[in-house]
């Protein structure tokens, strides 16, 4: 029975959903209060049904009703209760309506959290969220019923995916969509100000929080996955440019691009279409992605079952949304270019540039995705561009980027100074160089390294240095505002990224190895000793489990257990053994045995040395970190005038009045 | 007219996702096309495996069909098709012929050993050259050549009892009924 009641529910969702679409849209074109007071209600009703039916999934996990197709097909009897929830999302028709539920949590928050705006603001921003509501609920009600019956019933299911039996891929989706979703607030609030001329750039500064949070959890979310994939592929990578990882990481770029600009647009009033123009890419990149990966035009490892006719759904949703939104930008986007002049050199310039390299970055990635279909379509042959082409490109992009990222904060707005940035520059510049010549001679000489080097000391003293002005100029409290703190967080994220990247990336050390048991092999200074193979037993699968000693000039460093699992419906799946450290990770992963008859014999093993590894996860989280310390700032939420000195616009007493 | 460029952009990338679901629902994505098809097999000439002083080449093979199978023993997915190629060597029609991609001989022998020798022909190439010219992109792969030396099919990764059933005793079915 819930199964069915599952299905009422998102029924009765989608007409929620309809009915915040259409009338606050309307009610707000025709000044029509009432109209406009539907979306409210509407949202939180829509929300109410979305989570039941939600609830009444995962209800059906934990009971094991295998009567649900889905369920069926992605648990069993043996799946332990957290991997069963986790199975929600397993699949491809529960993954949807993870999609949808999220999407609701960002409605709900927003509903709750927009009674400041103006009526009719608030109303076309819930009201463009609807819209969004609709297609996806009706996608999953026509296309990918997760409620679907199988009778009759099995006595137990399959299995879920292997690859997501895992703590950390747990919370890899939810978190993901958190960040590719949120960008949907982004893209209502720019649609609402493009369908109501907003004159005041107001809303952009309603608009930064709700970005910067999505921005945040997209970064945790990539962190996560990019994690996931070093611990669990057992490849020893961590980025792999693979279709689907390029499908979170594009929207993050434009994303990065959008929090910046909206900065611009909010305190300066310049750059105003492009930061609309920004945040309706974001959101559309993260639809794309959604295309991508369901639709089966591209093969990925993330790939779910692909279907022509959900494939089809989409593209005509993606039209409606991203071509309806692109046309109203064109009719509608400010046509004045607003806002106060800018110098050359000025924090609005190095904005800028950045902001050029994010976009041309996420249009190559882009590129390099569909370059298979392009192939397709032009008749040229299978085609595909792989870790050459972005790993040659993206650096070229992202060096301006890094070269500037330091100095941005000491640049004014309007004009900056140019004698205080050289002085920096030139500290920053020594340090850097200094920094290398030193690194030099602990890393061989290696290029990569070296520039890492100084890479991440030129950043990181720019960071330090402007803390250090701060502290020195500003009064006790004004000295670190959350917008600020927040900024100089991710920045020095970045340096903490690029000595990970860079180091890791130019002094790891790999061999593939058979290896007898009492065999050793040295690698990065640490001796490798295999000590055989056996059985072991988890919950709901098998293994062998290697054991290998670690020690670095007779000292005992670690005993290290990679595993190759064998789940209860035959799918195999390697758990890579890690022993992590601050300066280097020690990583082996088990191959293939020389014999299958004898398990007890040789194995092929892969074994790894990863310097500084763990730095590039921790400088994502402290990107990520930033992101949520600067959407905390007081200033998004005390109502106050978007410019200080700039009169009262009359929104802030029709404001007032909506609120009491 | 500027604000309708990024419309125009994505109505082309619209356009192009359009065209990738129709040309999946007709093609096979994985499916790799060999260009070798019905051309005749790259001239090769390589040392036999056990008796590495003779030789065998495409010359010196034509006449009749032969099913011309890629493999090492380092390759895991050759280990899984090599029970099939065991048990339905005989029974082909045509003779199966070994060629062994880029590995040690002593390696190659001990697992042929372990494993079983279902080749009637069986050459080695430890540099890998005649694999470049073949196309080979991972072992194992087949191809089946005709009595004139033409590559006829190609099978990439490892055949099964399907693939068997399936793909190559139809394919060799009908090179037999055409007149020599």
């Amino acid at each position: 029975m819930t199964p069915e009641l599952g299905q009422i529910a998102l029924i009765l969702a989608l007409l929620l959903a309809l009915a915040q679409s259409i009338l606050p849209i309307i009610g707000a074109w025709r000044n029509n209060s009432a109209m406009m007071a539907v979306a409210r209600p509407a949202a939180f009703g829509q929300g109410f049904f979305v989570v039941l039916a939600f609830v009444l999934l995962v209800w059906a996990f934990l009971r094991f009703d295998f009567s649900v197709q889905y369920v069926a097909d992605n648990s069993n009897l043996a799946l332990p209760w957290y991997y069963r929830i986790t199975a929600v999302w397993g699949a491809h028709e529960g993954s949807m309506l993870l999609w949808i539920f999220i999407l609701n949590v960002w409605t709900l928050a927003l509903a709750l959290f927009s009674r400041q705006l103006p009526e009719a603001f608030a109303a076309r921003v819930l009201g463009v969220l609807g819209i969004i509501s609709v297609g996806f609920i009706a996608f999953i009600l026509f296309t990918s019923d997760p409620f679907g019956r199988l009778l009759p019933m099995p006595p137990d299911g399959g299995d879920l995916n292997p690859v997501l039996q895992d703590p950390g891929m747990t919370f890899h989706p939810p978190v993901i969509y958190m960040g590719y979703v949120g960008f949907s607030v982004a893209f209502a609030f720019s649609i609402a100000a493009l369908l109501g001329g907003e004159l005041e750039q107001a809303w952009v500064r309603w608009a930064r929080p709700w970005t910067n949070i999505a921005w945040a959890f997209l970064t945790c979310g990539i962190v996560a996955g990019s994690w996931w994939a070093y611990a669990e592929l057992g490849w020893g990578g961590w980025w792999f440019w693979d279709p689907v990882e390029n499908a979170s990481f594009m929207p993050w770029l434009v994303g990065t691009a959008l929090i910046h600009a909206q900065a611009v647009t909010e305190k300066r009033g310049s750059l105003r279409a492009w930061t609309i123009l920004l945040s309706i890419f974001a959101f559309s990149l993260s639809l794309l992605g959604t295309f991508l990966v369901r639709s089966g035009v591209l093969t990925s490892v993330h790939s779910f079952a692909s279907d022509p006719r959900r494939g089809l759904f989409i593209l005509c949703f993606l039209i409606f949304v991203v071509g309806g939104s692109l046309l109203l930008y064109a009719l509608r986007a400010p046509k004045v270019a607003g806002g106060k002049p800018f110098a050359v050199v000025s924090r609005e310039s190095a904005i800028l540039v950045g902001n050029l390299m994010f976009t041309v970055a996420a249009a190559m990635v882009l590129l390099g995705t569909l370059f298979p279909l392009i192939g397709d379509a032009l008749n040229l042959g299978k085609i595909s561009v792989g870790p050459p082409y972005f790993g040659l490109l993206f650096p070229l992009l992202m060096l301006p980027i890094v070269l500037l990222l330091p100095f941005g904060p000491y640049l004014r707005w309007g004009k900056g100074e140019p004698q205080v940035l050289k002085r920096v520059m030139l500290r920053a510049l020594l340090a850097a160089v200094a920094c290398a010549v030193v690194a030099a001679f602990f890393v061989d000489g290696k290029l990569k390294a070296i520039a890492g080097v100084a890479a991440a000391v030129w950043v990181a003293v720019g960071v330090l240095l402007y803390i250090v002005k701060r502290w020195r100029e500003m009064p006790r409290g004004r000295r670190y505002p959350a917008e600020m703190a927040g900024m100089l967080f991710a920045h020095a994220g970045v340096a903490i990224f690029l000595i990970g990247v860079l180091l890791s990336e130019s002094l790891s050390a790999t061999s593939d190895v058979r290896m007898a048991p009492g065999d050793t092999k040295q690698i990065g200074g640490y001796d490798f000793r295999f000590d055989g193979v056996h059985e072991t037993q988890g919950p709901n699968w098998r293994a062998d489990q290697g054991t290998v000693m670690v020690t670095r000039n007779g000292e005992p460093v670690a005993v290290m257990h990679p595993q190759k699992r064998t789940y209860t419906r035959e799918q195999i799946q390697t758990e890579s053994a890690i022993d992590p450290g601050v300066t280097r990770d020690l990583y082996v992963a088990l191959g293939e045995p020389m014999d299958k008859e004898h398990i007890d014999g040789a194995w092929a093993l892969r074994l790894y040395y990863k310097p500084f590894i763990r730095w590039l996860w921790f400088g994502g989280l402290m990107m990520m970190l930033g992101g949520f310390v600067s959407a905390g700032d007081r200033r998004f939420r005390v109502r106050r005038p978007a410019n200080a000195d700039a009169p009262e616009p009359v929104g802030a007493a029709l404001l007032s009045e909506t609120r009491a | 007219m500027t604000r309708l460029l990024p419309f125009i952009g994505f109505l082309l990338l619209a356009g192009l996702l359009g065209f990738g679901i129709w040309w999946n629902t007709g093609h096979d994505q994985t499916a790799i096309p060999s260009p070798l098809i019905n051309k005749p097999a790259p001239d090769f000439k390589l040392p036999l495996l056990y008796e590495p002083a003779q030789t065998v080449s495409r010359a010196s093979l034509m006449g009749k069909p032969y099913l011309l199978n890629v493999f090492a023993s380092w390759c895991i997915e050759c280990g899984v098709e090599h029970p099939v190629l065991q048990a339905e060597a005989p029974t082909l029609g045509v003779a199966l012929v070994g060629y062994n991609y880029k590995d040690a001989p002593d390696d190659a022998k001990a697992w042929l050993a372990t494993h079983g020798n279902p080749y009637s022909v069986l050459m080695a190439d430890t540099s890998g050259q005649t694999a470049i010219d073949f196309g080979v992109y991972a072992a194992p792969e087949s191809f089946l050549v005709d009595a004139h030396g033409v590559i006829r099919y190609k099978h990439i990764g490892p055949i099964t009892m399907d693939v068997v059933n399936d793909e190559l005793k139809p394919a060799i079915a009908s090179l037999q009924q055409e007149p020599h």
